[in-house]
């Protein structure tokens, strides 16, 4: 029997979610003050509108339904699966009215590919948009890439059990400090401190490469921004191909690095413990699967000739591999060079690299690294139950943080998971078959949408089928919230439904 | 006899123009998509300055739009002199007629896909977009945020009535 949710249920969810809109109503507040600081009236009036709309909207959500009790795990999983929902939705209005997307479902496609970090675009004449919009489209990912909910949260709730299951909710379950809310804080702190320091060196180099100051740091942010929350979002259409510098390549790969790495990987380095990089099986093996994958690019694009330098090669094919690894969709060729050069080796070398992703904890997407790793030390366990003698008693384990021994428990979770990720790839790849895409195409841009990272082989345009365009939302929004707030949501609907 | 050398001259020059200026220009679309048919190749390209002009010694790199995409120009200090305004939110760049070599994956450049401008001249002036404000959307963010107001107002009052 499927019980109904209680009024009380849906209270408490409107309470949590109305919270989260007014957090998502007053960052709007910033790029009207950028708009009015560089006199772009008509941008400041497009955020004005929708935060006046977006604070509205919370304000009566929390009035209508005050909380009297914190979350329980489907109500936290449900506010997150909705807080994403109505960020896209609200998110998307001041787009909109910018006239720059051709379609309110444009305008939506670009918002959720914004706060999941995605990095797929539909805006037109991306050249000409306002320095307003194109903050918002940048904040947007650094919003997302330390979670919609957790970080309206960390400023409007002190201490709740609720809000744990909110972080979990949106793919994370590893704490780095007792409380969850200080955890959400210092990932704060550790963003908050590399974008002063990621801006600097990228605004410099921007100069030193014949920028306008001014335009050189706004860049620098942003390109910091989209790099280190793995967005690949760029203030130009050319992505890092506008600024024609190697320099400026090198440091946005050493921040989209930074980005994947694990929250708590961070912590322990920040607290002395360096070595804990070289030991982490997400570390070791981000670092195998990077080599690997580069390999097989780089046979792939040297059999086809496309790069008659092996400098050559190793520039474009080896940060277009980091680029797709760490699910962070930054291009230094164009979008249709991956179909009409690349070659299937080296593409499928790219779609393997977007598919795993980064590290878990991070602000990437995909599988994730742990999880191939478990997976990769199950295999190996179990190969050697089949080996040794049946008495003997195998164990494994591996060094994530702490050392942990490997449980079935654990390997169970992790299959299911990478299950789901490679059902959301083909799925997706299905769709774009079924509109005529070829099957390579379709797959390379059904994975770089769920796994949130943003590289387009020229499927994505503003041109595509609207069906198309709704199944990339979907695997940008359930490959981000790791598939369980999604199907708590679905869950509730149906209990709703049915339910006595 | 110098009737026939200045026949012979203008008919050169003639020539020479309709060779130079005759050729019809390539769009970006076209030279991405089939950037191996036109690598090394001299191209005519059009399009509109956009962004910075990114001086690098005694060359700069000046990124054109035609629409569609946009492709780096690698081009002479001297050749972009002329150029005042670049396309962003507040102005209409340049408009530049460009002719140069195409390279698919350019040697000098790290293997960027990019045009080496032998010739690059203005074809349309740039402009400063005169922005008026859209009295359309003044009016209903004053109304949005009146409304706004008063539902702060409300749930205030309900707050302190409830706590009271």
């Amino acid at each position: 029997m499927i019980l109904r949710p209680g009024i009380n249920d849906i209270k408490n969810i409107s309470y949590y979610l109305g919270k989260i809109i007014i957090g998502l109503g007053l960052t709007m507040i910033i790029p009207v003050i950028i708009g009015l600081f560089s006199q772009e009236i008509n941008p400041s009036l497009d955020f004005l509108i929708s935060a006046a709309i977006t604070l509205s909207i919370g304000m009566i959500l929390t009035w209508a339904s005050r909380a009297k009790e914190d979350l329980d795990w489907m109500q936290g999983m449900i506010v997150v699966s909705l807080s994403w929902l109505a960020a896209m939705l609200l998110g998307a209005l001041p787009l909109y009215l910018s006239g720059h997307w051709k379609s309110y479902l444009d305008a939506c496609f670009e918002a959720m590919s914004i706060f999941t970090t995605t990095g797929l675009v539909l805006v037109q004449d991306l050249d000409h948009l306002s320095l307003a919009h194109n903050l918002w489209r940048h904040l947007g990912n650094f919003i997302g890439g330390q979670g919609i909910a957790i970080v309206a949260l960390s400023f409007f709730v002190k201490g709740t059990s609720g809000a744990f299951k909110m972080y979990v909710g949106e793919g994370r379950d590893e704490r780095l400090l007792p409380n969850v809310i200080n955890t959400a804080r210092f990932i704060w702190l550790i963003s908050i401190v590399y974008l002063i320091l990621g801006t600097l060196s990228l605004g410099i180099t921007g100069i030193s490469i014949g920028m306008k100051p001014m335009n050189a740091f706004f860049h620098g942010a942003c390109i910091f921004m989209a790099g280190f929350d793995t967005a690949g979002f760029a203030p130009q259409s050319q992505s890092l191909l506008y600024y024609h510098s190697f320099l400026f390549e090198i440091i946005t790969a050493a921040i989209m690095v930074f980005g994947i790495l694990n929250f708590n990987l961070h912590y322990q380095v920040w607290f002395g413990k360096r070595k804990e990089i070289w030991k982490n099986i997400e570390t070791r093996m981000f670092f195998i699967s990077l080599t690997g994958l580069f390999l097989i690019a780089a046979i792939g694009l040297d059999k086809l000739g496309v790069y008659p330098k092996a400098v050559m090669l190793f520039r474009k094919g080896f940060f277009q591999l980091i680029s797709g690894h760490t699910t962070t969709g930054y291009m230094t060729v164009y979008a249709r060079q991956f179909i009409n050069e690349w070659g299937n080796l080296a593409m499928v070398g790219l779609i393997c690299a977007m598919a795993i992703g980064g590290c878990s904890c991070s602000t990437s997407g995909g599988i994730k690294i742990l999880r191939i790793g478990i997976f990769l030390k199950a295999l190996k366990q179990d190969i050697k139950r089949i080996i040794l003698p049946e008495r003997a008693a195998v164990s494994q384990m591996l060094h994530h943080i702490k050392d942990i021994f490997l449980e079935d428990r654990q390997v169970r979770s992790v299959l299911l998971i990478t299950l789901l990720y490679i059902g959301l790839y083909i799925t997706g790849a299905v769709m774009g078959m079924w509109f005529g895409y070829p099957f390579l195409d379709s797959l390379f841009e059904s994975t770089s949408a769920a796994a949130n990272t943003g590289l387009t082989c020229g499927i994505t345009d503003a041109g595509m089928p609207a069906a198309l365009k709704i199944t990339y939302m979907f695997q940008m929004w359930a490959g981000r919230l790791e598939f369980m707030s999604v199907f708590v949501l679905i869950g509730f609907f149906i209990a709703e439904i049915k339910g006595r | 006899m110098m009737k026939n050398i200045i026949f012979t001259f203008l008919f050169i020059v003639a020539a020479f123009c309709c060779f130079c200026y005759a050729e019809e220009a390539v769009s970006s679309a076209e030279l991405i998509n089939n950037a191996k048919q036109y690598d090394g190749k001299v191209v005519i390209y059009k399009g509109e300055v956009i962004g910075d002009l990114m001086m690098r010694g005694e060359f700069a790199w000046v990124n054109v739009s035609d629409g569609v995409n946009a492709i780096g120009i690698w081009a002479n200090k001297d050749l972009v002199k002329g150029i005042v305004y670049t396309g962003s939110y507040k102005s209409k760049g340049d408009r530049v007629e460009v002719k140069g070599v195409f390279h698919r994956a350019c040697l000098e450049h790290g293997g960027d896909l990019d045009i080496h401008a032998d010739l690059l001249r203005k074809t349309d002036n740039g402009v400063i977009i005169g922005k008026t404000i859209d009295m359309a959307k003044k009016k209903a963010a004053f109304i949005l945020l009146g409304l706004t107001g008063l539902i702060m107002i409300l749930s205030r009052l309900k707050k302190i009535r409830r706590l009271g």
